[in-house]
């Protein structure tokens, strides 16, 4: 019998993060960002079919970053998760930071214990009648979590997009078409090219709607709003 | 985080979380011995339980109304219960039947189509939902045998025929498309006999809001299980209107004015 060769704890971990950042590094990038009424998601998607960004309860909406298939299972994990919490309790009951532990606790798991990490990130956005109850989230391959304000980004450029961002300003509130303009600046600042509005996904937790917040902005609709 | 395949959350609970489903809280067992004739007997005594709930199509669309008597034995439980649900954008659905599991299906069918559109990022067509609505309605068979019976009344807005749609079910959740009226519940009869004088096709929206009003009064002049309009304590019948706009209620304030009229201008009215 031959012994395994040893590999120690930290080599290991280092590797699987080291895999799971490279798969991330080769998507696009995606943002989210507060509004006067709400929050605002962009992602770099040519696809009009396959979303990024989706909804996931009546206030709360997801993205995500990476590997399509694995986000892809964790959407709809979020969303039977939400439906049964909200089934069985109140609609009210369903609260995006249960979901971002629910969604650490499975991405923790899987790093550590399966051989393949999961190449993902996550955004959770939850969005309230005040703005100040608005709660950003980003889920990261291992498990972090972080909260975030005012804006958000994963994906491939992630940190480069997020200074572009900072570099347009904090702390003022935004109108939809200023936010929209900051976030496609943020996009080409991050990817050195030029953003197309087709090549766009844009939704909105819209909180002046009732019932489901949720809802996709149209590549016309994007226009007019920047026109 | 459990994960499961498929797009319905009828079916994810049934994996997961069986003791949340209708059908598993109260089991077959027990039962099993009962004769078909007793089955039969007690079947028929609680499809008595009183409401009835109509739906009556009109130029652009389908008007849904609800009484909103509930009852218990001869008592009467609630004077307020709600038997018009909206379910998603385009859907509505009105329930006869035992009051407790009516209104969990109203509830698991709503989630059931927005959890649907939610996983495959569109919305069933309308032909889906109300097969789907078949399925939960067959579903809940062995409460029926226990006496616990749903009829569901389902109406929605074809998006891609550019119609109003109507639905009804028997307990085994056979499936029927009516094409102009229908009225269930105990005092549907009346109802659906009231409906039949005046209906004609293509009535404009008042006009459906109308008949649908006249008949619900019909049944409860008729029928103990149906609350008429009770204008001392301010309830009136439910009423929604599905569209190609989507779903909306009439306000209230229009439905008691409507009742008013009707019961001015109602003949034999003494009888």
């Amino acid at each position: 019998m031959t012994l395994p060769f040893y590999v120690s704890p930290e080599q290991l971990m280092q590797d699987k993060a080291e895999y799971a950042k490279k798969g991330i590094a080769k998507g696009r990038s995606i943002v989210a960002i507060e509004y006067r009424d709400g929050v605002l998601f962009v992602a770099d998607n040519p696809s009009s079919s396959l979303f990024k960004i989706s909804e996931i309860y009546d206030n709360i909406a997801f993205s995500g970053a990476g590997r399509y298939s694995e986000f892809e299972s964790l959407r709809k994990a979020g969303i039977q998760h939400a439906d049964l919490k909200g089934f069985m309790y109140s609609r009210e009951d369903v609260t995006a930071r249960s979901l971002a532990n629910g969604y650490s606790q499975t991405l923790g798991t899987i790093f550590s214990q399966e051989l393949k990490p999961f190449e993902v990130e996550i955004l959770l956005a939850q969005i309230g009648e005040q703005p100040e109850q608005t709660e950003l989230y980003r889920i990261a391959f291992d498990g972090t979590i972080i909260h975030e304000k005012e804006f958000v980004a994963i994906g491939g450029r992630a940190d480069a997009v997020v200074s572009a961002l900072r570099s347009l300003g904090s702390g003022d509130v935004l109108d939809l078409t200023t936010a929209l303009t900051r976030c496609m600046n943020a996009l080409e600042t991050a990817t050195g090219q030029n953003v197309s509005l087709q090549s766009l996904e844009v939704a909105l937790l819209d909180r002046t709607r009732t019932g489901r917040k949720f809802r996709r902005v149209g590549a016309e609709e994007a226009s007019s709003l920047l026109s | 985080m459990p994960v499961s395949q498929c797009s319905s959350f009828f079916d994810f609970i049934h994996q997961t979380r069986p003791e949340l489903t209708p059908a598993a809280r109260w089991g077959s067992e027990g039962h099993v011995s009962a004769s078909v004739d007793e089955i039969q007997r007690h079947v028929l005594s609680q499809l008595a339980h009183g409401t009835t709930v109509l739906a009556v199509k009109y130029e652009k669309g389908v008007v849904i109304v609800g009484d909103r008597r509930a009852i218990e034995g001869y008592q009467v439980a609630s004077r307020r219960m709600e038997k018009v649900f909206k379910t998603d954008s385009h859907s509505a659905i009105a329930i006869a039947g035992a009051a407790g599991p009516c209104m969990e299906m109203a509830k698991l069918f709503g989630i059931e189509l927005e959890h649907y559109e939610k996983l495959d990022g569109v919305p069933l067509s309308c032909e889906g939902k109300a097969n789907r609505l078949g399925q939960m309605v067959k579903a809940n068979l062995p409460m029926v045998i226990q006496g616990l019976v749903v009829i569901p009344l389902f109406v929605g807005f074809d998006l891609k025929q550019r119609e109003g749609r109507i639905f009804k079910y028997d307990v085994t959740g056979g499936k029927y498309e009516e094409t102009e009226y229908h009225a269930v519940g105990s005092g549907g009869k009346d109802a659906r006999v009231t409906i039949k004088e005046r209906f004609r096709k293509n009535l404009s929206q008042p006009e459906a809001i109308s008949l649908g009003l006249q008949a619900i009064l019909s049944a409860a002049e008729e029928d103990l299980g149906t609350g008429g309009p009770d204008s001392f304590r301010g309830i009136y019948p439910t009423i929604k209107i599905v569209d190609a706009q989507g779903v909306r209620d009439v306000e209230e304030s229009a439905v008691a004015s409507q009742c008013d009229q009707l019961a001015q201008s109602r003949p034999g009215g003494e009888s």
